[in-house]
């Protein structure tokens, strides 16, 4: 608090300073409006039904689409979370339920450790663990390495839920003779449910636009894929190998594939944002 | 009695396997990288980390190109974005009128939610031929013949991937030094303006208060610049080389592993892109538990940290 200079001296140092400080908001919002005003009007102009229904065409043919990479997508995200959310939701009982454990602060750390890996090494990692063994590219190499970019966010949304729980639940529960497993599962869960599910949905949501550690795992396809031991297409993996590309028409296709993809993580998050601000308020209330 | 104490530890058991299984995941990945790039370390050894030449023909591995590209690209990221982030996080939490508050913060966190690949395809349709233009209007005059500045004006090179990378890193540092500014106690800003402060000086106090906290942002934003892959991947040029332009077409450590590891023949090969995911293993696990310490002793317990106005307070009043 120097006075150095006049009174109006600082006042308009002052004015500046707050003014740079919108300039700023400014300068971050302009790149986000390009983005999505440009996926918008090239992606929507792109899409048509065959985007949706039909397979790529070999190179050369223009028009096809992309259904099996949006169902590819589906698929991997679907079996993602089927191994992560199990894993994410226990070790997050037991970091709320054993606070004061030396295992708590190693699984909360580790938690917060892999949620700062970058999805590429996640990506090599599910490389050594699941496609040298099994020799090949497969689904399940995909969705392993996905898992493991959900498994913390689950984990730690799950402990924070749970502690949010009142007390005098689990005391009413435990002083009723119930046991420990009993009331976790039959009172605290249920209690805790909708805001763990909005945990599920904003690891999703990250997922969904994952594309790194699927270029190795799931790798691509340009049929459909049945079961989980084949290579898997994706929408993200399809985008970037489209927009590499030299061709008019899979550029065309790469729009329309990025349209919908940021139509599909944006709904995604909304969702868990509408979630999370309900339970805000009923907390409240 | 006995039957559910034996059923209460069966529960803690389980869930502490899950609890277990968490670290055992980190520390798988730490040793199926090592694992795997053991025959590069032994046939290198630090040599790998210092060598330009990067030849999978004659098995040449040196690795310098790609921590210079990783480095250099991260470096403009962090420089761009460390300003625009915290003037936005200044302007949301002591500016902005409480209506625009909850919108403004909504639309910075949007930004974050936008896949990589989407930054990639938008990046190479419209902020490349925008870098050129840039680039050729520079190339035009004197600034050229710096060494900053030498090349011909691809588009595709340093300048698009550092400029793609701040607009990715602004809204996670803007979004912690919101969460850091938020947690600086309003008594800290009414002891400045009771000394007759204006808004930037009162900003000031709770920026110095929070500085710690706010230099964990930045360090956890610079971790997300090292480890991203797409956007600088279909941006940076895939080039090799270690040049000081801003216009030159270069490579990053994600990268090289994005481009490469599919068709890596050869264990040699293989094995070095995977010392080069170790790496960045080790360093974005160093990086981002030295921001969530930083983080933590100022967003956690604002209360135990010595004020460092609130003496002079005391003596005005």
């Amino acid at each position: 608090m120097t006075a150095r200079g006049s009174a109006a001296r600082r006042r308009l140092v002052s004015s500046i300073m707050t003014g740079a400080c919108a300039c700023a908001v400014v300068v971050a919002l302009v790149p986000l409006g390009l983005v999505l005003a440009y996926i918008a009007s090239k992606g929507i102009g792109s899409l048509d039904l065959a985007f949706f229904t039909q397979l790529p065409k070999p190179h050369g043919e223009t028009g096809g689409g992309m259904a099996n990479a949006i169902v590819g997508s589906l698929k991997l995200i679907g079996l993602a979370s089927a191994l992560a959310v199990p894993v994410g939701v226990l070790s997050g009982i037991y970091i709320a339920e054993y606070p004061g454990s030396p295992l708590a602060s190693i699984g909360r750390l580790a938690a917060d450790v892999l949620n700062g890996i970058p999805s590429i090494v996640v990506g090599i990692f599910a490389y050594g663990l699941v496609v040298l063994p099994m020799r090949r590219f497969s689904a399940i190499a995909g969705a392993v390495a996905l898992a493991i970019m959900m498994v913390p966010i689950v984990t730690r949304s799950t402990e924070e839920l749970i502690k949010l729980v009142p007390a005098s639940l689990r005391e009413a529960g435990l002083a009723l003779g119930a046991t420990r497993a009993r009331v976790t599962f039959g009172i605290i869960l249920p209690a805790a449910f909708p805001g763990i599910l909005t945990g599920i949905l904003v690891a999703v949501s990250r997922i969904a636009g994952e594309t790194a550690p699927l270029l190795f795992t799931a790798f691509n396809n340009q049929f459909w894929s049945p079961g989980i031991d084949q290579p898997t297409a994706s929408l993200t993996v399809q985008i970037y190998s489209y927009a590499i590309s030299p061709y008019d028409d899979l550029h065309r296709q790469a729009w329309a594939g990025a349209f919908v993809l940021v139509v599909m993580v944006l709904t995604i998050s909304m969702l868990a944002r509408l979630a999370t601000r309900r339970l805000e308020r009923m907390r409240i209330g | 009695m006995l039957r559910k104490r034996g059923d209460d530890g069966a529960f803690r058991i389980w869930t502490g396997l899950f609890a277990l299984l968490v670290a055992v995941i980190v520390l798988g990945i730490g040793f199926e990288l090592w694992r795997h790039s053991r025959l590069p370390i032994e046939k290198f050894g630090f040599g790998f980390w210092t060598g330009t030449d990067w030849d999978p023909v004659q098995e040449e591995f040196g690795a310098l190109p790609f921590i210079w590209g990783t480095l250099y690209s991260s470096l403009i990221a962090i420089v761009l974005a460390t300003p625009i982030a915290l003037g936005i996080a200044i302007y949301i939490v002591e500016i902005a009128p409480s209506g625009l508050r909850k919108p403004l913060a909504f639309l910075t966190e949007l930004l974050a939610s936008i896949p990589s690949i989407v930054y990639g395809l938008w990046g190479i349709f419209f902020l490349v031929p925008f870098v050129r233009a840039i680039e050729t209007a520079v190339a035009g005059t004197p600034l050229h013949r710096l060494p900053l500045f030498s090349g011909p004006p691809y588009g595709i090179g340093m300048l698009a991937a550092g400029l793609i990378l701040t607009i990715m890193v602004t809204p996670f540092i803007s979004s912690v030094a919101r969460e850091v500014l938020r947690a600086v106690p309003m008594a800290q800003r009414e002891a400045a303006y009771a000394l007759g402060a204006t808004r930037w000086e009162a900003i000031k106090v709770a920026l110095r208060f929070g500085r710690t906290g706010i230099f964990g942002a930045v360090v956890l934003g610079l971790g997300r610049a090292i480890g991203e892959t797409m956007a600088v991947t279909m941006l940076i040029g895939n080039n090799p080389q270690v040049s000081t332009s801003l216009f030159a077409p270069q490579y990053s450590m994600a990268a090289v592993i994005a481009n490469e590891f599919s068709e890596a023949s050869g264990d040699v090969y293989l094995g070095a892109l995977f010392e080069i995911g170790l790496v960045l293993f080790v360093i974005t696990l160093l990086i981002n538990t030295a921001s969530r310490l930083l983080i933590w002793s100022t967003a956690r317990a604002p209360s135990r940290r010595p004020a460092p106005v609130k003496p002079a307070a005391a003596e005005a009043a």
